[in-house]
């Protein structure tokens, strides 16, 4: 590859931001949430995150956010990641390798179906306790 | 498990970021012998007595998560380090901030492999909140370096996919050129 300089970035970015700029005040984004704690990352967190990341662009999806937090408190059930779609519950899954990855992305995010088997529904119960 | 140094490096720079730092400094410098990191900050630290058992797999400041008796991302830290014969040295102050040192050393067949430079550097730039990220990677004698307003500046919305693939782009072209022999 060859060397991208700040300026550069720049340049390629000023082609898309009237894009962004727009987008953000419609506020209809799809967001992704990765867990990156400790647990998240030896489980692999940084390979989903790729993934989503490579199959967002390999079918040009123009409105997704992507965003990191530490540990959800799932640490048995990482890599975990929220999915945020409009018009669709917000959703937790777990153990979400690249393949998975690529599944939400072509089912949850193109095609509005929860990929069911990965959904994670058994809250941690030192979390579920404090209540 | 096999962590790799840019998978410490999410890790334990995230520490920074929880700690309401505003200026956080990662520098990296390598030679042919042995890896050098520090990491400075200007967050919240810690006192003496914290200082002293941040090394305990089994200490926590229990603030994520009242009920757990874990906190094992600088004891993994230290664990790999000592493994290569490497030195660790952390050091505090409340209310003004922590840095942290590490070196490793390339000969010791108990060192990690680097991993996911790039990736690691784009992800430590986007976890939430206004923090200033200075990043250097020094190896041999070429170096570069980039701040995180610098980025934001260039690319707009730093969460945004398409700027994510793009600054993706930038650190591995950053990084393949630090890897070209002189």
């Amino acid at each position: 590859m060859a060397k991208v300089t700040l300026e550069e970035l720049r340049k390629l970015r000023e082609n898309k931001k009237n894009e962004i700029h727009k987008r953000e005040l419609e506020g209809k984004e799809i967001e992704i949430i990765v867990g990156m704690g400790t647990c998240g990352i030896a489980a692999g967190a940084k390979d989903a995150l790729d993934a989503f990341l490579g199959q967002i662009d390999a079918n040009g999806l123009k409105n997704v956010i992507v965003k990191q937090t530490g540990c959800m408190g799932f640490c048995n059930y990482e890599p975990t990641i929220e999915v945020r779609v409009p018009g669709m519950p917000a959703t937790i899954y777990n153990r979400v390798n690249a393949e998975v990855a690529r599944r939400i992305v072509a089912e949850h995010i193109i095609d509005k179906k929860l990929v069911s088997e990965y959904v994670f529904d058994k809250p941690s119960i030192d979390i579920i306790n404090q209540k | 498990m096999q962590l790799s140094i840019a998978d410490y490096l999410i890790d334990i720079v995230q520490n920074s970021i929880e700690a309401q730092a505003s200026l956080i400094l990662l520098d990296i410098v390598e030679d042919s012998a042995a890896l050098c990191v520090c990491i400075g900050d200007n967050g919240c630290g810690m006192d003496e007595k914290k200082l002293q058992r941040v090394r305990d797999p089994f200490f926590t400041d229990g603030i994520k998560h009242s009920h757990r008796k874990v906190g094992l991302g600088i004891p993994f830290l230290v664990q790999s380090v000592e493994a290569t014969g490497g030195t660790f040295d952390i050091s505090s102050k409340e209310g003004e901030g922590t840095s942290l040192s590490f070196t490793m050393n390339f000969s010791s067949i108990d060192c990690p492999p680097f991993g996911d430079l790039p990736g690691a550097f784009r992800s430590l730039m986007i976890f939430d909140g206004e923090y200033e990220l200075a990043i250097m990677h020094k190896r041999e004698n070429k170096s570069y370096s980039v701040t995180r307003s610098e980025l934001r500046d260039a690319l707009g919305s730093l969460n945004d996919a398409e700027s994510l693939k793009l600054m993706g782009d930038f650190f591995t072209s950053q990084e393949e050129e630090l890897l070209l022999e002189a």
